[in-house]
This record gives structure tokens, C-alpha cells and sequence, in this order.
């Protein structure tokens, strides 16, 4: 025993004796009772260290993309300018030049004076120019596709978790029963199906033989675009049958994490309490079960997002979503590099801003928080 | 070890994983070979006579829109498709061990810069990350995709390994051997990694798999061997044909069905592994439950068994906890 | 050093115990009334006992001390009193009755449906886990966790009022009332603990199963909380199961004491009972694997042999394959556990029909007042209690 654990005892028992003189205890604050002035800057520094890496984060991420095609054999910036002027029939004017060497490498400058360039366009906004699309800067492109991803992603990957969550918790709870013994083996099959074959697979059933929805796009390319009735309509309909998609592909991951760790959380002494307690069966669930079986699932947010970010853009392909994932596989077929260049970034950037909030939902919801790495 | 053996070969869930897994290797070795001698069919040839059709007695599976046999293209695919799963598991597995082992070995300013490293790699998204790379490199074969998806695809199992690491080098027979001044290699190869065998050993499983469905999404995208034949091309060449819009499904539906049972079986290999090292998954099937009381009720011994087993089902939860839990 | 803060913590507690000797309050009556209870672990195979033919009774107001090896079924036997266990436990035989303080109607506990077990459940039965650590919410606030507690018990109470009532109850056990804003990770182990005690009793029960609710704490704390559970036993009036493997605890704490061995109960008798006259030889190594309190250091012996497997439990009596004492036919007769004046013993050593040895003059018992002589002995043994727990203790 330490000196400073035999004083925070003695504190503690005397309190413990002292049964009617309340305020001991609390005035002393004896091990690790925490004021909540110290606890609010505790939390406050995980956040604060979150950001940090997830600034480090970005920066590698910066620094990847202005690497990596100046890894590669060649001369990546001149063969876009020539495939540029190939496409376009025409002289490349000198600001989109000075625009693609920029991210591409400059065969004049060493790599130090390369990076601020490639900073410098990068705090303008300015990821070059299209070669297919030539000549719409990839900003642009980029710009319109994105709205299209988030609505599609966004939605579909919270609609996800909470399916996942709520059943992983029934099944979970329920282990062992009929209900258990069929829907978990059933879902690591259907989380065990990549996501581009299930699109396949719905838009034959659904978009071919039944008719119910349409084949491609993200809506009817008839109306006017904007916020009226009939365009939004056809934005639901087009967006129903990639969404379900992605929500039939991903909650199995998170049923089954969720159902695993709820089968644990059961066995926990404090949800024997809260039993022994007398309430209802509902609470114990959600306020003592699921609450705390929830929580690993939001550190193990980032490994899963990867997965559902990937697949949803896969997804995309499939349907001809307009959002960034067939802007990606346009790219990638038609070797648009500055577009890919482009919109691997933003993916990038779009995935760490997912991975700082998932964070800070988590500060909110366990008061341990505990730097976990 | 041999005891742990049998009680993981004694779940239903890891033996029907491990019979699917063994069935589709045994495919991707023996397969391609039988179909070129026993129905003498070659996955490549294309029959003019025989373009687009549905399943047949000739066909089992139908033909492309190439006039491929889909059967014989989902063997051979079985090779490339594992092949690749296979490659990039043993690169990614590797690079796992190479960055997990040590961080948690030595911890301190070792761990921080190799946790930071692979706490990178799991944030960023991986495959756009590897398309981008492969985008680079034309003309790709399946070994260059192997070698990229092994090489962004090992963070997770970093985070693992050095998680388990960390707690087998906590143990007093590794703290005793290192106060002995017994060599860091000696300790990190000789006692530490036996330690991890489990680990790696379902690590290298999900490496198969992440391979095999990353290999499918990137052949989808278009970025693959052109000459090479697996279930992503497959999926990939449809999909290009516009195989949905003439209802070839029997095209594009054998392909992914590979993939998903493949990735089925090692998902159900891994749930064993999970109720091995985890004993709290274990459940008991209620119909036990239920016999037991019937038994007891039958019996007749205290005359309360019926009700007992009113209330007990009111309890809703089912686990097993090891017999004597008195803690 | 550390005898020193023993000997001041106990000097506080001397004196606050000892005023209120005197207020100890007179009850009556069984508040619980438990035959031949069996509990089953389910298997794929054959199931397990773990409980058999536990039969006891509890007094108002008493402590009731069981005491055994891990193993021998006492954690079952909590789960299966406070109607909690989880399959693959399952109640196979047996009664739990419960009686009302109000006089109402007796309950059987087994019987009960799930919605009369919860209405019981906090106002008349509550309970005090090993850990608090564990036991407690870790994502809820204290006052919440004791707020809805209060407020599924009585529903006209509004918020406020519950956390204004969260704050009374830490104070009866000497914590801060400002803490109920604390969240479990922010208190000590002790406080914990204390807390954990103080929300058992908010709804007042009449009865407290407590699953060795000192282990985890260290000797001093222990000391406290023995102290403040006496206390408020005494203005409160419930009865406590103490389980413990620690029987010198028992000692000091209980009223009368079962020893559970193999999931059956071996002996039971009073505190000074088991201390000065354990007849069956399991009670008998158990006691003599701590030192004594007031007599004079003798040599400590342990049990031979290792606590039977369940699973393969050994015939007739389940203790006969470690016992110095077997004769023949212990491995073939189970020996059933017999009264005689109040202490029972399950040996067929004091069985005459079984050729035992039958000899004891019994010492003429009477169930004397119990509650002061408890924390005598708590006064009494707390310094070489201390001593011989930091030595290692019993596990």
C-alpha cells in the first residue's frame, strides 16, 4: 500500500464512520474521484487528440496524393497534357498547364516546390482539369457528384447501423432462440455478399423482370432539376433500390458485432442488477444492455466505414448513381487522372471527417472515455 | 492445443466452414484440371453455336456471351479468385505481424509511432486507396493486385496482433525472460508469436476473404488482368455485356455465390473461434433448457419443476457460463 | 504504517458502533422459509447440480452467513434466492416462501410470475454484488441508477425527488451527496462498494443478498462496511444471506452460518456454533485454515484434496474422498442433513441409524440476542482479522 492509497483509506473510512458527516468525503475527493472541472478537460484532451490525428490523417493523405504520381514511371503530367490536347483538339491554355503540373509534377521544380505549389492550388480549390471532360475542372465535377454520395451514403449507412444495432440487440438478447439461431447464421451470409453482386442481383429482380424501378441514374433526367415534387419524387425512386442495396449488404456487419457483444453485455453484473432491481424488461435493454453493448461498436466505426464506403461506391457503379463512385470508376476506366487524383481525396477527406464525428458521438456517450489509440 | 483442437472441430458452425473452405481449395487446385479432362471443357474457348445460354444438360451452368462455359469460367475462377485471396492474405498477414508484433512487444515510443502508422491505415479508405494505386499501374496482373491489396489491407490485423502482443509480453514468464537479458528477437519469435498462433491463424482466414472480395471489386471496376479468368472478371465481363438487361443471370449469379459462401464458411469458422476464446458466446439451444425442466417436472422431485420453468423463461437470456462460477 | 491506519480507522468506528449498541430492535418471525431447493446447470449431456436439497430458514433481521470453496455452489444459490439465474441454471426443485413484513400473503419465489417477482423485487428482496465495479452502470450517473430504481417502485415520485432521495441514501453510508452527478469510474472502490450498498436499500427490502460484497475492497474498507452494514441492519431492520468463501468473516458478521459443500449444505448452527463446535470435518478444515481470534495460536491445517467436478460428482458423500474421518460407506451413503437443537449437520458421524459415531453432548443452545454480539466480534477480531487478510487471506 502506498502512502497515498493508505491516506485516501484512512479518508475514506473516516468518512465511512462518520456516517452522518457527509461532506468528508467529497471535500477530500479520495482516489479517483474526479471534480468535474478535471473531468471536462479530460474529455475535452481526447477530443483534442482525436483531432490531432485525424489532422495528421489528413495531412498523410494530402501528402499520399501529391506523392503518388510522382512515384510512378513516366512522366504522368506531360502524358495528361498530351492526352489532353488529343481529346480536345486544341492547344492546352497555360493556366490549366501550369494547373495539371501542379498536381502531376513539374519537371522544372524540385519536389519541396512542387509540395507548396500542390498546397497552394489545393487552398484554391483547384484539382486540375478533366481529360474526359474537358474542359470542367474536376472541383466542379467533384462538387456536383458529392450531394448525390452523401444522400446516398449518409442515409443508408445510418439507416444500416440502426437496423444492425436494433436487431444485433434482439438476437443478442435472445441467444440461443429460434429467432437467434436463424437470423445470425442467415446474416453472416448476407454480410458475406459483396455488395456490387447484390446491386447486380436487385436490379435484374427488381429493375429488369419486375419493372419497379428504374435501370440507371439518380433520377428522371426528364424533369427539371430542383426543389419541386415531381424531381424529388424521382429522386426517391431512383435512390430506393441502390440504398436498399447498400442497407441489405451492410447491417449484417453490424448485427452481428453488435449481436456478439450484446451476448456478453447480458452477462454483465450490472444488467443482473437492473434486473434485480425490478425494471421493466425494456430498460434493462436499451438503458443497461444495448447502451453499453453500442459503445465498442463506434471504435470499431472507422474498420467498418472503409468497408461500407467502398461497397457504396461499387453500389454506385451498378446503378450509374451520379455521385462519386461512378465519377471514380468513369475515371479509372477512361484514365482520368486528374479526376481520380481528385476524387480520391475528397473520398479520403470525407471518411475522416465520418471517423471524427463517430469519435465525438462516442466522448458524448461513455463518460470512461479512455484513450484507446 | 490438441484439446482446444477438438473442442473447435466439435461446433457445427467451424466444421461446415472448414468443409465449404476445404471444398473450394481443393476446387482451385484439382478443379481446372477436371474440367479440361473429364466434360474436356476450356473455360476460354468461345463456341459460336452456343452464345448466351440458359443452363443445359451440355451446360450446366450456361453459356456467356462469349460462348463460355459459366462452369468451367467459375472453376478456373476459383483459382484466380483464391490465388489472389490467398497472396495478399500471406502479404497482409506479414506486414501485420511486422508492425503489431513489436508495438506491442516494446510499447512506448516503438508502439506510438507503429500504432499511429496502422491507426492511419485504418482510417483511410482502403479501397479507393488501392484502385487509385492499381489505376497507376497498367496492365496489372493478379499477382500485382495481390501484392496492393496485401499491402493496404493489414491494418486491422495490426491492431490486433499488437493488442495480443501486448498482453502476452505482460505475462511474468516473458517480463522474467527479459529481465534475464534473453535477446528481443529470441523472445518476440520464440515465445511471444507462439503465443498469437489463433490470432494470426483467423486473421489470415479474414485476410483470404478481404482478398478474394477486394480482388472481385476491383476486377468489377475494370482494374484486373485482362487475360486472367475470377469470380470478379466474371461478375466484371457480365456486367459489361449488359448481362442484366438480357436476364443472363446464370452469368453473373455463380460468381458471387462462390464468393459469398466462401466468405460464409470463414465468417462461421471465425464465429467458433470467437465462443473458443470467449466462452460468454457460448449459448445452450432452449430446447435443453426446456428438456431439462421437462425431465425435472417429470420426475416429479419437489413438485415446483413446472412452475419453475414458467418463470425461468421469463429470465430471456440464454448463456452459458462455465459450471461453479462461484467467483 | 499500515497497522497504524488500522488501529485509527478502528478507534472512529469504535466509538459510533458502540453508541448505538443499545438501539438494536426487536423483530419476529421468518422472513424466508427455503426447502429443498435444487438448481441445475444445462448441458448438451448430463445436467449439473450445483444446488441439492437446500433447505434453510431466515429470521427478521438476521445475518445468515454461507460459506464455502468457489465451487460449491453458493453463487448459484444467490441467483436462484433472488430468482435471477440465467439459463442454463434452471430451478428444478424446491420452494422459495417468502413473507411479507405487512402480513400479506406468502409468497413462493419459484412460483411467482414474472410481473409478482418484480413487483417484489427492490421493496422487499434486493441485492449487493461482489463488485461494484461491475455491478454498477458504468455510462449512468449514480443518482440515475438509484432514481430508477425508486421510481419503478413508486411511480408518483417525481425526478427530482428520486435524485433527492439518491442523495439521502449516499449520505446513510457516509458519501457526499453531490456525488449522485458522479459517474461510477469517478469513486474509489470503497465508495463503490458503499454505494452499491445504499442502493440496495432504497427501497427499504426486508431482505438483502449479499454475494461477498467486502472481496474486493481492502481490509480497512472492509472493516467499514461490515460496520455500516450492521448499522443499518439495526435501524432498518432486514435480513441479510451473506455469502462468503471467507468463513472467518462469517464469524465476526453472522447470526448462524451454512456451510455449503458440493452444492449441498453440510452444517448449519449459530456463529459460535460453528466456531467452537463444527461437527461435520469439512467446517472443521475450514476453520482451522485461519487462525483463531481469542484463543491461543494453534497449527493451521488446510484441506487436503481439491473441491469435487460437478460434473462427476463423487458417490455417496460428496466430502468423503478428501475426509480424514471416513469410514466405511461413505462412498456409498449420502448423508442427510439432520437438527438437533437448532445445529444441523449432514455426517454420518452423527448419524446414529447409520452406525455413526453419535456422541456429542450437543451444548444446549439458545438463540441468544444476536446483533450486538456481532459487532463485539467485529470489534474484537478486525485487528488480527487485518493481520492474517494481508497475509494473503483465504484465496
Amino acid at each position: 500500500m502506498t502512502t497515498t492509497e493508505a491516506a485516501a483509506a484512512i479518508r475514506d473510512g473516516g468518512a465511512a464512520g462518520g456516517a452522518m458527516a457527509a461532506g468528508a468525503a467529497a471535500g477530500g475527493g479520495p482516489g479517483r474521484g474526479v471534480p468535474g472541472a478535471v473531468r471536462a478537460v479530460r474529455r475535452w484532451g481526447f477530443l483534442l487528440r482525436r483531432l490531432g490525428f485525424y489532422a495528421a490523417a489528413a495531412a498523410a493523405a494530402i501528402v499520399l496524393n501529391f506523392l503518388l504520381p510522382r512515384l510512378m514511371p513516366g512522366d504522368p503530367s506531360s502524358a495528361i497534357v498530351e492526352e489532353l490536347q488529343r481529346v480536345s483538339g486544341q492547344q492546352v491554355p497555360p493556366e490549366t498547364l501550369e494547373s495539371i503540373r501542379g498536381i502531376f509534377g513539374d519537371p522544372d521544380q524540385n519536389l519541396g516546390q512542387q509540395f507548396v505549389q500542390y498546397l497552394g492550388q489545393l487552398a484554391r480549390f483547384d484539382l486540375g482539369v478533366s481529360v474526359v471532360n474537358f474542359p470542367v475542372p474536376v472541383s466542379e465535377l467533384v462538387l456536383e457528384a458529392l450531394p448525390w454520395t452523401l444522400l446516398l451514403v449518409g442515409t443508408t449507412t445510418v439507416l444500416a447501423f440502426v437496423l444492425g444495432t436494433g436487431l444485433g440487440v434482439i438476437a443478442g438478447w435472445k441467444a440461443g432462440s429460434r429467432l437467434d439461431s436463424i437470423l445470425t447464421p442467415l446474416t453472416a451470409f448476407l454480410s458475406s455478399v459483396p455488395y456490387f453482386w447484390v446491386a447486380l442481383l436487385a436490379l435484374w429482380v427488381f429493375g429488369f423482370v419486375l419493372g419497379w424501378f428504374p435501370l440507371s441514374g439518380g433520377y428522371d433526367a426528364n424533369l427539371a432539376e430542383g426543389f419541386n415534387l415531381p424531381f424529388l419524387a424521382s429522386v426517391l425512386h431512383y435512390g430506393a433500390l441502390p440504398a436498399a442495396t447498400i442497407v441489405f449488404s451492410a447491417f449484417g456487419g453490424w448485427l452481428l458485432g453488435m449481436r456478439n457483444m450484446t451476448v456478453t453485455t447480458v452477462r454483465e453484473d450490472y444488467v443482473l442488477l437492473a434486473q434485480a432491481k425490478g425494471l421493466s424488461r425494456g430498460r434493462v435493454i436499451l438503458r443497461y444492455a444495448a447502451r453499453n453493448a453500442m459503445l465498442p461498436s463506434f471504435t470499431g466505426f472507422a474498420m467498418a466505414l472503409g468497408g461500407v464506403i467502398g461497397g457504396a461506391l461499387l453500389t454506385e457503379t451498378v446503378f450509374s448513381y451520379p455521385g462519386i463512385g461512378y465519377l471514380l470508376f468513369e475515371s479509372l476506366n477512361k484514365r482520368d487522372y486528374p479526376m481520380m487524383q481528385g476524387v480520391f481525396l475528397i473520398v479520403t477527406l470525407a471518411t475522416l471527417l465520418a471517423n471524427l464525428l463517430a469519435d465525438s458521438l462516442y466522448v458524448v456517450l461513455d463518460p470512461r472515455i479512455r484513450e484507446a489509440g | 492445443m490438441s484439446a482446444v483442437r477438438r473442442d473447435l472441430l466439435r461446433g457445427w458452425k467451424v466444421r461446415a466452414g472448414l468443409s465449404v473452405l476445404a471444398f473450394f481449395v481443393l476446387l482451385a487446385l484439382f478443379g481446372p484440371w477436371l474440367t479440361a479432362s473429364v466434360p474436356g471443357l476450356d473455360p476460354r474457348a468461345n463456341d459460336l453455336t452456343a452464345i448466351g445460354l440458359p443452363p443445359s444438360a451440355e451446360h450446366w451452368l450456361g453459356t456467356t456471351q462469349f460462348g463460355q462455359d459459366v462452369l468451367a469460367q467459375t472453376i478456373e475462377g476459383t483459382r484466380g479468385s483464391l490465388f489472389v485471396g490467398f497472396l495478399s492474405a500471406v502479404i497482409g498477414t506479414a506486414l501485420a505481424i511486422l508492425v503489431g508484433l513489436p508495438a506491442g512487444y516494446f510499447g512506448g515510443r516503438t508502439d506510438s509511432w507503429l500504432n499511429f502508422l496502422s491507426n492511419l491505415f485504418i482510417v483511410m479508405p482502403v479501397l479507393p486507396l488501392i484502385l487509385i494505386v492499381a489505376g497507376y499501374m497498367q496492365g496489372t496482373g493478379l499477382w500485382v493486385i495481390a501484392l496492393i491489396i496485401g499491402f493496404f489491407g493489414w491494418s486491422g490485423g495490426a491492431r490486433t496482433i499488437r493488442a495480443q502482443a501486448m498482453s502476452v509480453s505482460n505475462r511474468d514468464f516473458v517480463l522474467a525472460m527479459r529481465t534475464l537479458g534473453e535477446p528481443h528477437h529470441r523472445l518476440l519469435f520464440h515465445e511471444v508469436l507462439p503465443h498469437l498462433t489463433g490470432w494470426i491463424a483467423a486473421m489470415f482466414l479474414q485476410g483470404v476473404i478481404g482478398g478474394v472480395m477486394a480482388e472481385a471489386g476491383l476486377a468489377f471496376l475494370g482494374i484486373s488482368d485482362s487475360g486472367a479468368i475470377s469470380w470478379g472478371t466474371m461478375i466484371q465481363a457480365a456486367q459489361q455485356q449488359s448481362a442484366v438487361l438480357r436476364g443472363m443471370w446464370w452469368w453473373f449469379v455463380p460468381p458471387g455465390l462462390c464468393i459469398a459462401l466462401v466468405a460464409t464458411a470463414a465468417t462461421l469458422v471465425n464465429f467458433g473461434v470467437d465462443e473458443l476464446s470467449n466462452p460468454k458466446l457460448r449459448t445452450v439451444r432452449r430446447s435443453v433448457v426446456r428438456r431439462t425442466r421437462d425431465r425435472a417436472g417429470s420426475a416429479g422431485s419437489a413438485g415446483s419443476a413446472d412452475r419453475a420453468g414458467s418463470t425461468d423463461r421469463a429470465d430471456g437470456v440464454v448463456g452459458q457460463s462455465p459450471v461453479g462460477s462461484d467467483a | 504504517m499500515v497497522t497504524q491506519i488500522v488501529r485509527d480507522a478502528d478507534r472512529t468506528g469504535t466509538g459510533r458502533t458502540g453508541i448505538n449498541l443499545t438501539g438494536a430492535r426487536s423483530v419476529s418471525g421468518d422472513v424466508l422459509e427455503v426447502t429443498g431447493l435444487g438448481v441445475e446447470y444445462v448441458t448438451d449431456g448430463d445436467p449439473v447440480r450445483a444446488c441439492a436439497e437446500v433447505t434453510f430458514t431466515l429470521r427478521r433481521g438476521e445475518i445468515l452467513g454461507v460459506a464455502g470453496e468457489s465451487g460449491s455452489g453458493k453463487s448459484t444459490l444467490i441467483t436462484a434466492l433472488t430468482r435471477l439465474q440465467r439459463p442454463p441454471a434452471v430451478t428444478t426443485a424446491g420452494s422459495i416462501v417468502f413473507h411479507p413484513r405487512d402480513g400479506g400473503p406468502a409468497v413462493d419465489l419459484v412460483a411467482a410470475s414474472p410481473k409478482e417477482l418484480r413487483a417484489l423485487r427492490w421493496t422487499s428482496l434486493s441485492i449487493v454484488l461482489q463488485s461494484a465495479m461491475d455491478a454498477l452502470n458504468p455510462v449512468m450517473r449514480l443518482g440515475a441508477q438509484f432514481a430508477d430504481a425508486l421510481r419503478t417502485h413508486d411511480r408518483s415520485l417525481s425526478r427530482d425527488a428520486a435524485w433527492a432521495r439518491a442523495a439521502e441514501l449516499l449520505a446513510t453510508v457516509g458519501i457526499s451527496g453531490d456525488r449522485v452527478r458522479s459517474y461510477p469510474h469517478e469513486l474509489s472502490g470503497g465508495m463503490r462498494q458503499r454505494a452499491s450498498i445504499a442502493l440496495a436499500l432504497a427501497c427499504r427490502p426486508e431482505l438483502v443478498v449479499m454475494d461477498e460484497p467486502t472481496t474486493a475492497v481492502d481490509v480497512v474498507m472492509q472493516r467499514q462496511i461490515l460496520a455500516q452494514v450492521l448499522r443499518l441492519r439495526r435501524e432498518l431492520g432486514f435480513a441479510v444471506v451473506f455469502v462468503t468463501h471467507d468463513l472467518s468473516l462469517l464469524l465476526e458478521l453472522a447470526d448462524r452460518i451454512a456451510i455449503m459443500y458440493a452444492g449441498r449444505v453440510v452444517e448449519l448452527g449459530t456463529a459460535d456454533e460453528i466456531y467452537d463446535d463444527p461437527r461435520h470435518p469439512y467446517t472443521r478444515g475450514l476453520r482451522d485454515s485461519f487462525p483463531p481470534l481469542r484463543a491461543p495460536l494453534r497449527r493451521l491445517t488446510g484441506i487436503p484434496g481439491t473441491p469435487p467436478d460437478l460434473r462427476r460428482p463423487p458417490s455417496g458423500c460428496p466430502f468423503h474422498p478428501r475426509c480424514a474421518l471416513r469410514f466405511e460407506g461413505c462412498d456409498t451413503h449420502l448423508p442427510e442433513l439432520v437438527d438437533a437443537g437448532g445445529h444441523a449437520v449432514a455426517c454420518r458421524l452423527y448419524d446414529a441409524a447409520d452406525g455413526g459415531m453419535a456422541d456429542v453432548g450437543l451444548p444446549a443452545r439458545t438463540a441468544d440476542g444476536t446483533e450486538g454480539r456481532a459487532e463485539r466480534r467485529i470489534e474484537d477480531g478486525i485487528e488480527r482479522r487485518a493481520e492474517h487478510r494481508t497475509e494473503g487471506g483465504a484465496r
